[in-house]
């Protein structure tokens, strides 16, 4: 029983480097913050456009719910919610929240931006999962989009200049501290609850929406509830990712920031196809080689960063479709427990092969 | 004996093509029942017309008495009325084990079972099941590499799992092994008999149907031509003629 | 918003300036979907890229004008430049992603439209620009209903252009071999037709109408380097509404569309109008699959 050993033993081993990692490298804490929550846009993504099949460009919609609802609902505890967005910057000054409040809020706003989210997959995912793969791409292009827009006019939250997270209280110290320890939870505890979706039939069920609809649908499964869930299941720890993301980084600006198609949501298909589709680590090695490439060169690409990421697109779609893991496991299906074929039961097998 | 499904006056046209013109017909309970025609002469259309898969024009299609024409796919599979496909249709990126273990009845079934990690029994069945079609050796391989006879044999076992109350099954010997073929008879024989399943199959191989159907209907230009006992189709002069193109 | 449905609804005057206007930009609408079409048709491919096309073209137009030329003289010559842009996009990348599923190419072409997107913002800068055709305006019922004499002209120049098209797809014998591979790819291959050289023609044909929009676009409205995706979108949706090979729907929902988003644009406000947009994307795409799902069918 050496396998399960060596696993184990790699979840510590990972576990240990995550929690020391802010304390050795503190310089760099809010990009490993923030890699912890790309990689859980990554397997958030993969549920639903991996392992079912159904690509969306526009899970930023549970994103920007989570990022806005936390955001409220931590000042709005407190505050007028449009008062305080109408004094801007300003508020800062004016509206101070003591640890308890802040703590408060962050603890109420986190699970409603998170039931929220899931609130509106429900809702969109039956308007819209009815429909087959391509449209449900473009249908989500559009709708990541469209809230944007509409955030971006909505004068309660701001509007286009945006709005600002409650500032923390000195008490609470390094800041960026706290939320790395947060993200790296939420990146393991969404880590573990797929871990587990994907031992269950659940699985199952979507990888055969995935293979083949119209069978699955001929043998009776009840496919648009089932697609429902899995997008629910992805926006619930989507809004709580943005729910700390907006804390994360201070300010939330509708377009760049909430609704952010062209970065994050870009990024989410991007860093799960770079992993490997449909696999439980390609997401995560996915959002770990993107975040550390990202942060090595952007800088010095400035300018030309989009180029290089439209044609880092273009060219793992065409030429590397399969990903890192599957990759590795094309070349070798025996560590990834693939079999070609094993001795027969010997009951009736000769008869029909006779 | 009761009537399984009752089909009355269905007609279905695409654009103006008329691929069934008020074809009426009935499968008792527990029986074989074979559908013939010359290619073209609207089998396929029928049989998707009552699984759901398109509208009907006009008629009534009635299973265990209850009107289904108006209802889905997935609804019609879940009262137990279940179709396998000419060009085959599995889950071709699972395993076959997993394959049939995703096949079970929906019927009643709710959600809540989907979390389920492990059910033995159901584990038993899809592998007997897979035993029982011949491909318990092949059953942690990937679906899609299989041969088409093999993934034909797969469909079949999938449909099975499902335990359906009838199953309706388009060409199940077409691209099968030839050798093959007779133990294919054997096991939809068997399937029939020993879990009671009504049968209603296309089939072009006319020795294939004469052997099984106990009761047969013959399809041409989308209407009904002829229908009987095997011996009596097979030397109904009309059906002859349509096989051989003569008018 | 309320008090614009008033005005609408009190000067009827203001709507129909509103609608007419609509319909002359619902055209160039109608004429990029067209090309849309017959790419998704003949290549199985939803073409992204779309929208950028468009722009590319209007940037043509305004690099004209800027160096004196005539802007109108930016209408053919932006569809020879996008033709020789669509064929060489072919040739590196689209002929990769020909026979995979459909949402590789979704994705690849969305990552080509990303490019050209930065791209055009780096050459061009990310200013809104036009291409001044120096026209003047026609006004009618005492003034109160503008039109542009180059929206008028840009609306003729895009009927010409779309009837010319479907001529010479008719006619000629590359637009015989298109139709006939759009029909059965394999078949066409059998009978002897070079399916590559039509995809890449195909391909290169669309960016060469999307080329010609764009520079009309330039001309009459204005374009920006971002401004890209809502033209994609809104040839997507009319395609959607239409169906493929549809070509009268393709005009009528064009035409439908301008006039839709240019009152939606003035009674919610425009900046609300690129949300109508999307909004209306989605809407369409629920509601057409609502009407399909009661026909046991959806979209796909």
């Amino acid at each position: 029983m050496r396998a399960p050993y060596a696993k184990f033993a790699g979840y510590l081993a990972i576990l240990l480097v995550g929690l020391a990692a802010p304390l050795l490298f503190s310089a760099y804490q809010s990009q490993m913050a923030e890699l912890w929550l790309f990689i859980v846009f990554a397997l958030t993504w993969d549920l639903v456009g991996g392992q079912m099949g159904y690509n969306s460009f526009g899970n930023v919609v549970f994103l920007g719910i989570g990022m806005y609802a936390c955001a409220a609902v931590q000042v709005g505890l407190f505050y007028e919610v449009s008062t305080y967005n109408n004094a801007r910057g300003g508020g800062a000054t004016v509206f101070t929240f003591d640890l308890g409040q802040y703590l408060e809020g962050l603890a109420i706003g986190l699970p409603v931006g998170a039931v929220l989210a899931a609130i509106a997959a429900a809702i969109l995912g039956g308007l819209v999962l009815g429909m087959r793969g391509h449209y449900f791409a473009i249908c989500t292009l559009g709708l990541g989009i469209a809230a944007g827009q509409i955030a971006n006019g909505w004068e309660w939250i701001g509007a286009g200049s945006g709005m600002v997270p409650p500032t923390p209280p000195a008490a609470l110290g390094d800041l960026s501290r706290f939320y790395y320890f947060l993200a790296m939870a939420l990146a393991i505890a969404t880590f573990l609850v797929l871990r587990w979706l994907y031992t269950t039939r659940f699985r199952l069920a979507i990888n055969a929406i995935r293979d083949n609809e119209d069978k699955a649908e001929s043998m009776g499964l009840k496919t648009t509830r089932i697609k429902v869930m899995a997008w629910v299941i992805a926006a619930f720890f989507l809004g709580i990712a943005g729910g700390l993301l907006g804390n994360l980084k201070r300010f939330i600006d509708p377009i760049d920031t909430a609704f952010a198609g062209a970065t994050f949501g870009v990024w989410m298909v991007l860093m799960a196809i770079l992993g490997g589709k449909g696999t439980l680590w390609g997401p995560v090695i996915g959002a770990a080689v993107f975040q550390v490439v990202k942060e090595t060169t952007w800088t010095y690409l400035l300018g030309w960063q989009r180029v290089a990421l439209g044609l880092l697109i273009v060219v793992i779609v065409v030429f590397f479709p399969q990903g890192i893991m599957g990759y590795f496991r094309e070349r070798f299906p025996a560590r990834f427990g693939h079999r070609v074929e094993e001795a027969a039961r010997p009951d009736r097998a000769e008869e029909t092969t006779g | 004996m009761s009537t399984m499904l009752e089909v009355e006056n269905v007609s279905k046209s695409f654009g103006g093509v008329r691929a069934n013109r008020s074809i009426s017909l009935k499968v008792e309970k527990g029986r074989i029942v074979g559908l013939i025609g010359p290619n073209g002469s609207g089998k396929t259309t029928l049989f998707s017309s009552i699984v759901g898969t398109h509208p009907i024009d006009k008629g009534t299609i009635r299973f265990q008495e209850q009107e289904i024409s108006h209802l889905r796919v997935a609804e019609i599979a879940r009262l137990g009325l279940i179709r396998t496909f000419q060009q085959t249709r599995i889950y071709g990126r699972m395993t076959c084990i997993e394959n049939m273990l995703i096949s079970t009845s929906q019927r009643g079934g709710s959600l809540v079972n989907l979390f389920q990690v492990h059910n033995p029994e159901r584990e038993k069945q899809a592998e007997d099941l897979l035993a029982f079609v011949g491909l318990h050796a092949k059953r942690k391989l990937q679906a899609g590499s299989l041969s088409f006879g093999q993934q034909k044999l797969l469909e079949f076992a999938m449909a099975l799992m499902n335990e359906p109350k009838m199953l309706m099954l388009d060409e199940p010997t077409a691209g099968i092994n030839p050798t093959l073929i007779n133990g294919v008879i054997d096991r939809l024989k068997q399937a029939n008999k020993e879990f009671a399943v009504t049968l209603f199959v296309i089939e072009h191989n006319m020795n294939v149907i004469m052997n099984m159907a106990e009761h047969i209907y013959c399809l041409a230009h989308g209407e009904l031509l002829a229908e009987g006992p095997p011996e009596q189709v097979r030397n109904d002069r009309r059906v002859i003629d349509a096989y051989l193109g003569a008018h | 918003m309320l008090d614009n449905i008033q005005i609408l609804v009190q000067a009827p005057v203001i709507t129909l300036d509103l609608v007419l206007n609509g319909l002359l930009i619902g055209a160039i609408f109608a004429l990029a979907a067209y090309g849309m079409a017959l790419v998704w048709g003949v290549m199985n491919i939803i073409n992204i890229t779309q929208g950028e096309f468009v722009i590319l073209g209007g940037y043509v137009a305004v690099v004209m004008g800027m160096y004196g030329l005539p802007p109108l003289l930016g209408v053919p010559v932006a569809a020879i430049l996008l033709f020789v842009l669509g064929w060489a996009l072919y040739h590196t990348v689209i002929f990769r992603i020909v026979d995979r599923d459909l949402f590789t190419s979704v994705l690849a072409t969305f990552g080509i439209s990303i490019v050209l997107q930065q791209l055009m913002n780096t050459v061009f800068g990310g200013d809104v620009q036009i291409a001044d055709a120096g026209l003047g305006t026609v006004l009618l019922m005492d003034g109160l209903v503008a039109l542009a004499e180059i929206k008028l002209l840009a609306f003729a120049l895009a009927a010409v252009l779309g009837a010319t098209l479907v001529v010479f797809l008719k006619r000629s014998r590359l637009g015989q071999a298109i139709r006939a591979t759009a029909q059965n790819a394999r078949a066409a291959r059998v009978l002897g037709i070079d399916t590559d050289r039509v995809y890449a023609a195909t391909y290169g044909l669309n960016a060469a109408i999307c080329g010609a929009c764009g520079a009309l676009v330039a001309m009459a409205y204005t374009i920006h380097p971002y401004l890209g995706l809502p033209y994609t979108i809104r040839s997507f949706m009319i395609v959607v509404v239409a169906g493929l090979g549809n070509l009268a729907g393709v005009i009528i929902a064009g035409l439908g569309l301008g006039a839709a988003e240019n009152v939606a644009g003035f009674v919610l406000g425009t900046q609300f109008q690129l949300a109508f947009v999307f909004l209306l994307l989605v809407v369409v795409l629920v509601w057409r699959n609502w009407r399909l799902a009661r026909r046991r069918e959806y979209l796909k």
